[in-house]
């Protein structure tokens, strides 16, 4: 890409909250359900229905609003954004306009680019809203028809708009995804992006590098995975700016991204932009939040992740990379100082939690909560190889076993197997006694400067003692033997 | 006209079965009071199924009127039957087994529900209004669902999309709108109440204009549930009776909370018949100068003056007071009501219930031809005028502009009520006018409403009662704005006058 441009970056998403109900409605929000099964009178937009406002919606806005250290509006005020179409029961969609319940707040995250350093980026939000959902249009079904699908509709959306300041497409992404991770966080989303409950808009625009005045912005809207807001973004700045080194002009619009072709495509030109006719509606008095309420929400807040970083790295001592990696969610956290705290070596820890076990839930594709491995027994396995018990190879090898259920007790497993790593000296210079002499030409390769063969060595006496052998006592007994 | 008999005693005398059926004394129960229908009931001198068959006779004979547009027998019937039988497991409600006719604006379950319009033509609610439901549960039995102007649109009832209803004194005139269905019920006695909705007067125009009693409360005083929405944030049931009283009884059954109704305002429940013998010996009449003003024919204003005449003779206090923007009600009521109904509307679409285009080409065309085929040309306009005042570049200088000088009037009433404890006023410049007399001129119907708008823009509770006739016998009527939630006193104070004069007992002449 070339560098006499700068990229400008400003994402819009849509957080599906997990109230139990709906925000104006008490129909169930659960996904997957029998089309219209979730739709009652109000979502349906049947004469004479009124919307009463889910609080519960309202308290994952605050809670998400004093975790970005935003300002909580004491007052804000629900719009009518009118227009039609066939999934829009009432021909408006109910949302917060002039006056959003949670205004301003940041979000800071770490970026690792793919040609630099990592580093921390600090983003401030514009605002969040609350807003309902509309319901789903069905064509691919119905021959010559459209079905409409109304279980959707009325399901509570917290809209979170940050300022255009990120610059690059892994900004965006890091953003996006530390937004993720803090909304699941906080419980106020439960961050499934296949099911929609988690997607993004990015406005792209681009201008010249050192430039003040902002180029003109394309939005592009269907960003349903991390690696097509990634894709989407590079494609459109590339389609930018190609654009207009090639005399042209970008024209303000809503590009849609196709995954299939990685291309966007127009969707409307800002000349066809609907006029939505925004007005305060007047079903809904103005939503007042008192500062109690306020306080009473922080109070049951969790730690926050930002917090609960720098804790890890003052409490336990590690870089602030494996902090930033432990707290990706809330359950790992936890997990983490589950662990930590019943053993003395925490970097330890760190490094099982997010090497061994980080790799084994990749595979499995399970989150933390649903780890086979007990904090206790992780914890008992690191206590073991710290103590010399049991080596890390062995280690390595027991955690499968703990894995896949084999077993349960670290300890009895130890006993049962014979596991115990074998730091009696004299044992070992048996058995390093017996492999010399039985590798006399290794032996003569080593001595005539052959370093790599002394690992052969290693090899063999561990062979012999089935593992167990302490690597370090091994490797010094060799050498001392070998000089 | 003929004067009914003016004492419970003499109605429920001698009355029986035997003579009801002969016709002889049918008129009496007709033109009994609520508390005297329930006492009727009590006594066990009549039946709630006798009731009901009496009134369901009279609005079949008096079908002409066009003021039903669903009546089901045998639905009206088994209410009556479960409200006997309540009675006889020993119940005693003051409403139970009293029948009452509901404006088609209200959801129903049990009757179809149109708002007097085509796109909802055959429309069955799967729920009731809170208001039906309240009633029902107080025991009151449902007569039928009563004509009214389209979507609630209208001030002569002449935009129903099922026909004009006539005005029971004077088949030639206008019943009044929008509720001019319920207005001509009540006046014909083809029910004894009639709920109604009023948004700009469409409770208080059409009771004067058709000589009852007609009641809008605080706003936020009757759910808003299950009433289809014009503008939300005007739109206020309230009832159509022959009294003051009677409404009262009902009241207390109507109004409450509702946690369906965002807008609902959480107060305890109040007894609305505790005022009705108010000592008016002190009260400050306030008498608005604005609504004395040109454009007030002189029979209104003299029958008016006449009331407030005999307010003094009952000891009460005219005192001058002024609501000098009341004037500028108009132009705001048409810019904000419309501007809501434009969007309270749009649901109308074809998509989900009521009419679908026949021939369409895709989606947005259906949409487009079920909305030209199934609205009538007034709710078109409003929702022309609505969608134009809200459109990008036009908000501030309409919309904005209107809920500003909205929040002025209803800070004026607020001077006002400082030096009254209640306004008085004509509620429309002059009687009933004559079908086709205004429906050409929009502006001309608009202003119809001058004196009942600036109550509805402020909330306050405001009522109708008859004060005198002008001429050609149609009836003029005295309009009470009291302030918010002072609901009791109103009523007690229209009841005062209403001891002392029987222009809200007469009947029209045949019924």
């Amino acid at each position: 890409m070339s560098s006499a441009w700068e990229s400008v970056i400003g994402l819009e998403t849509h957080a599906q909250l997990l109230t139990v109900s709906k925000i104006f409605s008490g129909a169930a929000t659960a996904f997957g359900a029998a089309a219209n099964t979730q739709a009652s009178v109000v979502d349906l937009a049947l004469p004479g229905v009124l919307p009463v406002l889910n609080v519960g919606a309202v308290e994952c806005a605050i809670r998400f609003g004093i975790a970005v250290g935003a300002t909580i509006a004491p007052r804000s005020i629900f719009a009518r954004k009118n227009y039609f179409y066939p999934d829009l029961p009432k021909g408006y969609q109910i949302s917060q306009y002039e006056i959003p319940v949670v205004q301003g707040g940041t979000l800071s995250f770490p970026v690792a680019p793919r040609d630099g350093e990592p580093y921390f980026k600090t983003v401030r939000l514009t605002r969040a809203h609350l807003e309902e959902d509309a319901g789903k249009s069905l064509h691919e079904d119905y021959q010559g028809m459209s079905g409409i699908d109304l279980n959707r509709a009325g399901t509570p959306l917290l809209e979170i708009v940050s300022e255009p300041e990120m610059r690059s497409s892994a900004e965006a992404v890091a953003y996006a995804r530390t937004l993720h991770a803090l909304v699941m966080w906080l419980a106020v989303c439960d961050g499934n992006m296949q099911e929609g409950s988690f997607r993004c808009d990015a406005n792209v625009s681009v201008r010249p590098a050192g430039a003040q005045a902002f180029g003109t912005r394309v939005e592009i809207k269907n960003l349903n995975s991390f690696r097509f807001l990634q894709q989407a973004i590079e494609h459109e700045i590339r389609r930018q700016i190609e654009l207009i080194e090639d005399g042209g002009r970008v024209v303000q619009e809503t590009r849609l991204y196709d995954p299939d072709r990685d291309q966007t495509r127009s969707m409307r030109s800002k000349e066809d932009a609907a006029d939505y006719r925004y007005f305060p509606d007047p079903d809904l008095l103005p939503l007042e939040v008192s500062p109690q309420w306020i306080e009473r929400i922080r109070a049951q807040l969790p730690e926050l992740p930002g917090a609960m970083r720098e804790r890890l790295t003052r409490e336990y001592g590690l870089p602030a990379q494996d902090a930033a990696a432990l707290t990706a969610s809330r359950a790992l956290a936890q997990y983490f100082e589950q662990v930590a705290q019943a053993v003395t070596d925490k970097k330890a820890a760190a490094n099982w939690i997010m090497g061994e076990v980080s790799a084994a839930l990749n595979a499995d594709d399970i989150s933390v909560e649903q780890c086979p491995v007990p904090a206790r027994e992780l914890a008992t396995l690191i206590a073991r190889v710290g103590d010399g018990t049991i080596n890390l190879k062995t280690a390595k090898d027991l955690f499968a076993v703990l894995w896949a259920r084999e077993a349960n007790s670290v300890d009895a497993v130890i006993e049962a197997r014979g596991l115990k790593q074998i730091s009696d000296t004299a044992a070992i210079e048996r058995i390093v006694d017996e492999v010399l002499a039985a590798n006399p030409a290794v032996v003569a390769e080593f001595r005539g400067g052959k370093e790599k063969a002394l690992q052969a060595l290693v090899g063999q006496a561990m062979k012999a003692t089935r593992g167990k052998a302490n690597p370090q006592q091994l490797n010094e007994v060799l050498r001392r033997k070998l000089a | 006209m003929r004067r009914p008999n003016a004492t419970a005693c003499s109605l429920c005398r001698g009355w029986s079965n035997e003579r009801a059926r002969e016709g002889g004394a049918v008129s009496e129960l007709a033109h009994a009071t609520l508390a005297q229908l329930g006492g009727m009931l009590d006594r066990r001198k009549v039946s709630a199924v006798e009731l009901a068959t009496h009134f369901l006779e009279r609005i079949g004979r008096h079908r002409d009127l066009n003021a039903f547009l669903d009546v089901r027998p045998e639905q009206t019937l088994a209410q009556a039957r479960a409200a006997d039988a309540r009675r006889a497991r020993g119940e005693a409600s003051a409403l139970l087994g009293v029948p009452i006719a509901h404006k088609d604006v209200f959801v129903t379950r049990d009757w179809h529900t149109t708002a007097s319009s085509r796109i909802l033509e055959g429309y069955q609610s799967p729920f009731d209004a809170t208001v039906v439901q309240a009633l029902a549960q107080a025991g009151m039995v449902c007569l039928g669902k009563l004509n009214c102007d389209e979507f609630a649109m209208g001030s002569s009832n002449e935009n129903s999309a099922y026909g004009n209803v006539l005005n029971p004194w004077d088949r030639g005139a206008v019943p009044g709108g929008s509720s001019g269905g319920s207005a001509a019920a009540v006046a014909a006695r083809l029910a004894p109440i009639a709920t109604a909705t009023d948004t700009g007067g469409s409770i208080r125009e059409p009771a004067a204009f058709s000589g009852v009693t007609g009641t809008k409360p605080t706003y936020g005083r009757p759910s808003r549930w299950g009433m289809i929405a014009f503008a939300s944030s005007l739109d206020t049931a309230g009832l159509l009776t022959v009294s003051a009283q009677d409404c009262a009884l009902a009241f207390n059954a109507m109004l409450g909370f509702d946690p369906k109704d965002s807008t609902s305002v959480d107060r305890p429940r109040e007894d609305y018949t505790r005022s009705l013998e108010i000592d008016l010996r002190g009260l400050r009449i306030g008498v608005p100068t604005e609504f004395f003003a040109a454009g007030l024919e002189a029979e209104v204003e003299a029958a008016v003056r006449a009331a407030l005449r005999q307010y003094e003779a009952l000891g009460a206090q005219l005192v001058d007071v002024s609501l000098p923007n009341a004037a500028l009600g108009i132009p705001v009521y048409y810019v904000v009501a419309s501007a809501e109904a434009s969007s309270n509307l749009s649901r109308f679409d074809g998509v989900r219930y009521g009419l679908r285009a026949k021939q369409y080409d895709d989606l947005l065309d259906m949409m487009r031809k079920t909305r030209a085929q199934g609205f009538g040309a007034e709710v078109k306009r409003r929702v022309l005028i609505g969608t134009y005042v809200l459109s990008h570049g036009y908000y501030d200088a309409y919309f904005l502009q209107a809920s500003r000088v909205r929040r002025i009037i209803a800070e004026e009433f607020q001077r006002a009520f400082s030096r009254c404890d209640l306004i008085a006023g004509p509620v429309t410049s002059g009687v009933a006018f004559g079908f086709g007399e205004k429906s050409a001129d929009p502006v001309a119907m608009y202003l119809a409403d001058l004196y009942t708008v600036p109550s509805s823009l402020a909330g306050i509770p405001a009522m109708s009662i008859p004060c005198g006739f002008g001429r050609g016998n149609r009836p003029i009527g005295l309009q009470l704005m009291a302030n918010h939630f002072d609901e009791a006193r109103l009523l007690g104070v229209a009841h005062r006058y209403q001891c002392v004069t029987d222009w809200h007992a007469r009947v029209p002449a045949g019924f």
